[in-house]
């Protein structure tokens, strides 16, 4: 195990996959030459060479489509698309083409592919750089998402959505690549899955769980409400939204009796709306208290920084819903 | 009717005003859109290929036909798109290609599956629905597939199987193989923001892929001229790098040719090549089109360019084939799609519990709940299952109704007969116990 920033952990990723596997090669926007927009592709150019790690014009929606149709050629592509904002030109390509091919061919042919974007906001970037959209992708049937939190996460998720023959819309956080975390070396330890949560703090109290960067706030929310509330909520990350650990989450509310789920996207249609549904289908008589949603704010990302800050969710947030879940008490 | 007409009427008139509001009608004749060269002379093949020829674009018009007929009977649901008066096209392209070879195509495409080689009784299942259905009754007329044949599919979004190529170019090259791609696409998937981007991406990294624009001078009902700024398609490729040129779609030899030629190009000198294969639909943009848009004069002028009539007209004027030989490949062209009809109308329809199959590769890595049902409240039995027992949910799961944590059909079958199949790749989660 060696500690390295999140950053470094998806191009260790990167990097060991295509090492093992010829048919691997990646491609996108500033990836080759300009090293990444967020330097996950460091050094991959000089190591790998033109053939494997390819710049790409401007094109979001044809980058996504040749991807689609190198892998129905045999080849496994990992696509870098700059932000999820601008994942939305390639809509079409990930949603028509990528998730359908194998149901509307008959499974004649399959779509072995990675959809890298990052997400979030907290940068100042303003109303189309910073959104968090996993809920559109987990929408949609036919493709695999990921919103790993930790290196060790981003690491072992990569190289598993490599490895799977399903496309993967990968979902990395911008704020998260220069958090550092343990992770293993390439061959040190078992390949991670899809579908396994993560219990990132044990608690019988309240359950609380994180999507994505909220993961983290969730944590220290949950510290909080330790330190000051005696509150023992547990944490869970689900590190993968499809294929979900809904198990876990459910085991963990007939636990608690009360849930909070925290997303940086917006309210209508998200993860959490999703989850508070699924929540009350399985576990209804063990609820004490309506399931809480922490999220964005329902506008498009301000820039302004109090503005910006306003729109997100922290972790007084996060400690108020939680709280609110034992009013009755 | 009298409301159409009266529309078509209004419509006349603002062709024909000073032309600020819409441009003037495209008055010229078959003959002058036909690129030059249509006069160029191609010499017949061989006794062995001509009967190929039209055996092929019999095939095709007989079973688009019979498909249109079907359509108003309506064993075939939904849209679909003939390509009746498009035959040399999509032949003299096929023709052209190495067994090897990619074709990738719009959702006009029943005649590419069949020019590939797929048999007509999968074809006509699809369109049926069937379960003997190419895409298992997944797709449908839009999104017909042969992956043994290198036929990759038609796709329902105009312009969408264009990166697609380029994707299938860059897996030859990238593997170094000799294959090349052709990807037929509309006229109207022109004007798509796709098209430049996916032919600046294939020149700029010279991919072996040939754009056949089947130029039947509609989208939809919208006349090429009240679409493009440059009627000129071959001229498209210009500014991408991608060299362009035209041939007469409605001549299949000099389809042939001219895709021969591109192809290779693209597949020597890789560059990529764009053509314009000029033709013209006989019938409507699907079977729901009143045809409003285009007189039927027209439509007859250029059904005096047959491919089919034309072509048999050669063969048997040139004494390579007599009028009995070509009567009797139209008579085999007619029986087989009988028997395509007789087939997709004895195949069952999929089984309903195969709604979700195909829909995931499901490997060994993969616990978790990938799919949710939500159809009917009686589904949600989750919460009494799971307190009850463990076996619960797993069951639930089998069968294949409920939240399911379900793998496809065949995994399930597995699982509930575990002597049939490995349990541990259908599910892991079984093994770990549902409720751990």
């Amino acid at each position: 195990m060696a500690e390295v920033r999140y950053r470094e952990a998806l191009n260790q990723a990167i990097r060991e996959e295509m090492e093992a596997d010829e048919k691997v090669f990646i491609m996108g926007e500033d990836i080759a030459v300009f090293q990444g927009a967020f330097k996950v592709t460091q050094g991959l150019l000089e190591e790998f060479g033109e053939k494997r790690v390819r710049d790409t014009p401007i094109s979001e929606n044809t980058i996504v489509g040749a991807g689609v149709g190198a892998a129905m050629g045999g080849l496994r592509p990992i696509v870098e698309l700059m932000t999820i904002n601008f994942s939305l030109l390639a809509l079409d390509q990930i949603i028509n083409s990528a998730a359908a091919i194998r149901y509307m061919f008959g499974g004649q042919v399959g779509v072995p592919m990675v959809i890298r974007m990052p997400q979030g906001g907290g940068h100042q970037l303003g109303p189309t750089h910073s959104h968090s959209l996993e809920a559109i992708y987990l929408h949609v049937p036919g493709l695999l998402v990921a919103v790993p939190t930790t290196a060790a996460d981003a690491k072992g998720l990569l190289k598993a959505a490599i490895r799977d023959d399903n496309p993967v819309v990968f979902i990395e956080h911008e704020a998260l690549y220069g958090q550092r975390g343990e992770v293993p070396e390439n061959g040190d330890g078992e390949l991670m899955r899809f579908g396994e949560a993560a219990i990132r703090r044990e608690g019988d109290d309240v359950t609380i769980v994180g999507i994505s960067r909220q993961a983290l706030i969730a944590a220290d929310a949950a510290q909080t409400l330790a330190d000051e509330h005696e509150i023992e909520a547990e944490v869970i990350d689900p590190r993968t939204l499809r294929p979900l650990d809904l198990d876990t989450i459910v085991e963990s509310v007939q636990k608690t009796n009360r849930a909070v789920i925290v997303e940086e996207g917006w309210p209508h249609g998200g993860v959490g709306a999703n989850l508070a549904a699924l929540i009350q289908e399985q576990a209804f008589d063990h609820l004490d208290a309506p399931v809480q949603r922490v999220t964005g704010a329902d506008t498009p990302m301000p820039y302004s920084k109090p503005l910006e800050q306003a729109a997100m969710p922290h972790e007084e947030h996060v400690v108020k819903a939680a709280l609110s879940t034992f009013r009755d008490l | 009717m009298a409301k159409a007409k009266a529309k078509k009427q209004q419509q006349e008139q603002t062709y024909s005003s000073d032309g600020a509001s819409a441009p003037a009608v495209d008055a010229r004749s078959p003959e002058e859109r036909l690129p030059r060269h249509a006069r160029q002379h191609h010499d017949l093949p061989d006794r062995e290929q001509c009967e190929e020829i039209l055996r092929k674009m019999l095939l095709i018009r007989r079973f688009e036909e019979r498909a249109g007929e079907m359509y108003t009977k309506a064993a075939i649901g939904g849209f679909l798109h003939l390509a009746i008066g498009e035959e040399a096209a999509i032949v003299g392209a096929t023709l052209a290609m190495r067994d090897t070879d990619y074709l990738i195509s719009t959702y006009r495409e029943h005649g590419q599956a069949l020019a590939r080689g797929t048999d007509p009784k999968n074809v006509m299942a699809e369109l049926f629905g069937r379960q003997d259905g190419v895409s298992k009754g997944h797709g449908g007329s839009m999104h017909l597939f042969d992956c043994e044949r290198r036929f990759m599919g038609g796709y329902g979004i105009v312009g969408g199987n264009l990166p697609l190529a380029v994707g299938l170019g860059l897996s030859s090259d990238y593997q170094e193989t000799e294959d090349a791609t052709v990807c037929m696409l509309g006229d109207g998937a022109i004007n798509q923001g796709n098209f430049g981007e996916s032919l600046n991406l294939a020149a700029l990294w010279s991919l072996p892929v040939v754009f056949m624009v089947v130029n039947n001078q509609f989208g939809m009902g919208t006349a090429i001229e009240r679409a493009s700024a440059i009627t000129d398609l071959s001229k498209r490729g210009d500014g991408f790098g991608v060299p362009g040129s035209r041939c007469n779609g409605m001549d299949v030899l000099d389809v042939r040719a001219a895709i021969e030629e591109a192809l290779r190009r693209a597949r020597e000198d890789r560059t990529p090549q764009l053509v314009e294969a000029v033709t013209y639909r006989f019938r409507g943009h699907s079977m729901a089109d009143p045809e409003e848009y285009r007189s039927k004069d027209e439509v007859e002028e250029w059904r005096r360019r047959d491919p089919i009539a034309t072509f048999g007209e050669r063969v048997t004027g040139e004494d390579v084939m007599s009028q009995d030989d070509v009567d009797s490949l139209d008579q085999e062209a007619q029986s087989r799609v009988e028997e395509a009809v007789e087939f997709a109308d004895q195949s069952p329809f999929p089984e309903l519990d195969a709604l979700y199959d195909h829909l995931y590769a499901y490997g060994d890595q993969v616990p978790g709940w990938y799919v949710v049902d939500e159809r009917a409240p009686e589904t949600h039995k989750g919460e009494d299952l799971r307190d009850s027992s463990s076996d619960a949910m797993r069951e639930l799961a089998e069968a294949g109704a409920a939240y399911a944590k379900v793998g496809d059909a065949e995994d399930r079958r597995k699982r509930s007969d575990p002597e049939e199949g490995d349990t541990e790749s259908a599910g892991p989660r079984d093994e770990e116990g549902g409720a751990d």
